[in-house]
């Protein structure tokens, strides 16, 4: 399977944190839009795009949404004050190089602290090298939000990029979207919103398209690095079929179909139990009357950094074990 | 005074009864349709003239308060609250209680009796009491029982320049301004819907909200205002007398950028003043509006009020009458379309 590393390069370097999915929105679009029958936007900004079939109705979600920092204040010296939009930490934070959408770029720093352990985000800023309000003022404004700036790069079998979560999703629905052949099921790829700061849009879109089954495509952590918290998914060990996370528990016949299919097929795959964190599957198994839902994870290294790592293998398996379930005709 | 009134009626969350018949008394002539839902909420619709996208404008009726818990043997009663209040603010406070408005006064241990370590230490609900004059538990019991709801007692007075303390302005400036404009002349039609039980988990909007089916929502609110001594510029969640305060982004909800936007322009074309409201802290009812059913695009006004949850709250009469100035505006430019 060749990778298709300009898509990929092109969905990470493309700005679009929680809310302002506008960007993305549109690239995907484009992408994808010779492939399936119909495509709408809904209130909250879900790109819905539906293959239509006749069999089950199945809804896979990725979200297109990153983590990034929103601006609350701009000081006489052109400092700007930000918060989270997200899970982050800010260690993680300091020091990094922030981009906001217009392109203006900045460096994350902090007041003198004492101790470096009880570091706050209140106590850092964003320099723009503005020297004044006014001067900020031209280049910024509050509630403008600014994501990590780093370059996409990749090696034969690593992908080192910011917001690969959840890029590598959206990449693996495209591809999978691309590579499928015939199939029965009415199948909608939902790119979802506001996954970062409480699976909003797989909320409202699930309402929508009231699935008979669900799947997210997102990253999980890995306990592969040194003295690492014990987690049994590894880089390179394959597609993981989630088991459980913070926000669901997969049900039992879907995780069953997503293991034989994957052993039908000879596609590398690895059980995953994760125990922080949730995906958009969270809110769609508990959708109107319940869907039974899983998840294809991305086994990632160093989630929510400037520098998320991940393994091509693992990309690649985890889009054909997407093409074979969109295949298949499901009895549950 | 209708903020006044508002205000001075209690309706700690699940007991809203009070501030709901004053809001249906004052709306009831001026919308087409009113209905109290299931769980409380007054649902109100007023029809305009010329075709609308469904309109959703929230304010919620509840204020934080206290319940009884328990009456000793001594009749001084036990309490747990209800919302989120501060319980170093309790002590010394007066209270009302129950529908008869019994009233109370929140004691403690006095000062020479406590430990050195406990004098150094706010007190905590365990420690405090609320003493209604009963010398024994049966007198206590028949004014009060366990259950009944304890609300703050303060009066809205005005004071200082152009300001207003009372209690319970969050919300009841949101209801004030809402009944502002269905009071108003509207082209655009409207669901008021004033909710219940927002202080302990939003939890009226939610059923408004899958019954309304907005596809845009408004939510007004009293919200917080830091301005205050020892707090830094950057951590000013807004500022009193700066005008009307806009959403960006609460635990809740990331704010609809274009209605924000809307909201924004509208203001500055109509000089009005603004601020936005520089903390992504609490929440409101629109984290609930937004994710109804298939969703709907929201935004949040809100009138600064410093010392909310609390006995008294502090709000400027300018801010309240340019918030309810720009909502009639920002209805009015929804009237005119290009919003969805």
């Amino acid at each position: 399977m060749d990778f298709n590393g300009n898509l990929l390069k092109k969905l990470t370097d493309t700005y679009s944190p929680s809310g302002n999915e506008e960007r993305i929105r549109n690239i995907i679009k484009e992408e994808i839009k010779g492939y399936v029958d119909e495509i709408k936007i809904d209130a909250l900004g879900n790109l819905i795009a539906r293959k239509k079939g006749n069999d089950k109705k199945i809804m896979v979600a990725g979200h297109m949404d990153q983590i990034g920092y929103m601006i609350i204040d701009i000081d006489d010296k052109g400092f700007l004050r930000f918060t989270n939009v997200g899970g982050v930490s800010p260690h993680i934070a300091l020091n990094q190089r922030v981009i906001f959408e217009n392109g203006t770029v900045g460096i994350v720093h902090c007041e003198p602290v004492d101790d470096m352990g009880k570091l706050k985000l209140d106590k850092m800023f964003i320099d723009i090298g503005a020297t004044s309000k006014e001067e900020a003022n031209k280049k910024v404004s509050i509630g403008d939000i600014c994501v990590y700036h780093t370059e996409y790069y990749e090696d034969e079998n690593r992908v080192m990029s910011k917001c690969l979560d959840d890029r590598v999703g959206c990449y693996i629905m495209i591809e999978a979207l691309k590579q499928l052949k015939e199939t029965k099921n009415d199948i909608y790829l939902v790119f979802t919103v506001q996954e970062e700061i409480g699976l909003r849009g797989a909320r409202t879109s699930a309402y929508g398209v009231n699935p008979d089954i669900g799947f997210a495509l997102d990253v999980t952590g890995v306990g592969d690095t040194p003295k690492a918290k014990r987690m049994a998914v590894s880089l390179d060990n394959g597609a993981a079929i989630k088991v459980k996370d913070v926000s669901m528990i997969v049900h039992p016949k879907i995780k069953k179909l997503m293991t034989e299919v994957a052993k039908e097929n000879n596609i590398k795959y690895q059980l995953e139990i994760l125990e922080y964190g949730g995906t958009d599957a969270g809110a769609i198994h508990i959708n109107r009357e319940g869907v039974p839902s899983g998840v294809i994870s991305v086994p990632t290294r160093y989630i929510h950094t400037s520098s998320e790592v991940v393994s091509k293998n693992d990309i690649n398996d985890s889009i054909k074990l997407l093409m074979k379930l969109l295949e298949k005709e499901i009895t549950l | 005074m209708l903020l006044k009134r508002l205000t001075e009626a209690n309706g700690v969350s699940g007991n809203e009864k009070e501030v709901r018949q004053l809001i249906i008394d004052e709306i009831k002539d001026y919308v087409d349709d009113i209905k109290v839902d299931k769980i409380g909420n007054v649902i109100a619709f007023k029809k305009g003239s010329i075709d609308s996208p469904r309109v959703m404008i929230a304010a919620h009726m509840d204020e934080v308060g206290l319940m009884v818990t328990k009456i000793e043997s001594s009749g001084l009663i036990r309490f747990t609250p209800v919302g989120g209040i501060d319980q170093r603010i309790l002590v010394s406070k007066t209270v009302s209680i129950g529908k008869d408005n019994i009233p109370g006064v929140i004691g403690a241990k006095p000062i020479h009796l406590q430990e050195p370590g406990e004098r150094s230490k706010a007190l905590t609900y365990k420690q405090l009491y609320i003493d209604i004059g009963a010398k024994s538990k049966e007198q206590a019991e028949e004014f009060v029982k366990i259950g009944d709801y304890i609300a703050f007692d303060s009066k809205y007075t005005e004071f200082g320049h152009n300001l207003v303390k009372a209690k319970a302005l969050d919300d009841r400036v949101g209801c004030s301004v809402l009944i502002d404009l269905i009071k108003s002349d509207t082209k655009l039609s409207f669901y008021a819907v004033f909710t219940v039980m927002e202080e302990v988990g939003l939890v009226g909007a939610g059923p408004a909200a899958y019954h309304v089916e907005p596809e845009i929502g408004i939510i007004l609110e009293g919200t917080t205002c830091s301005d205050v001594t020892d707090v830094e510029p950057h951590l000013h969640s807004t500022k009193l007398g700066n005008g009307p305060a806009i959403s960006l982004m609460d635990r809740t909800t990331y704010f609809d950028k274009n209605l924000r936007e809307l909201i924004v322009e509208t203001a500055k074309e109509n000089d009005i003043p603004y601020q936005f409201r520089k903390t992504i802290f609490g929440g409101n009812d629109s984290g609930r509006i937004h994710i109804a059913k298939e969703g709907a695009k929201t935004a949040t006004i809100s009138v600064p009020c410093r010392y909310i949850h609390s006995p008294i709250s502090v709000m400027n009469k300018d801010d309240y009458t340019n918030t309810s100035k720009l909502l009639k505006l920002v209805i009015e430019k929804i009237e005119t379309g290009g919003v969805l």
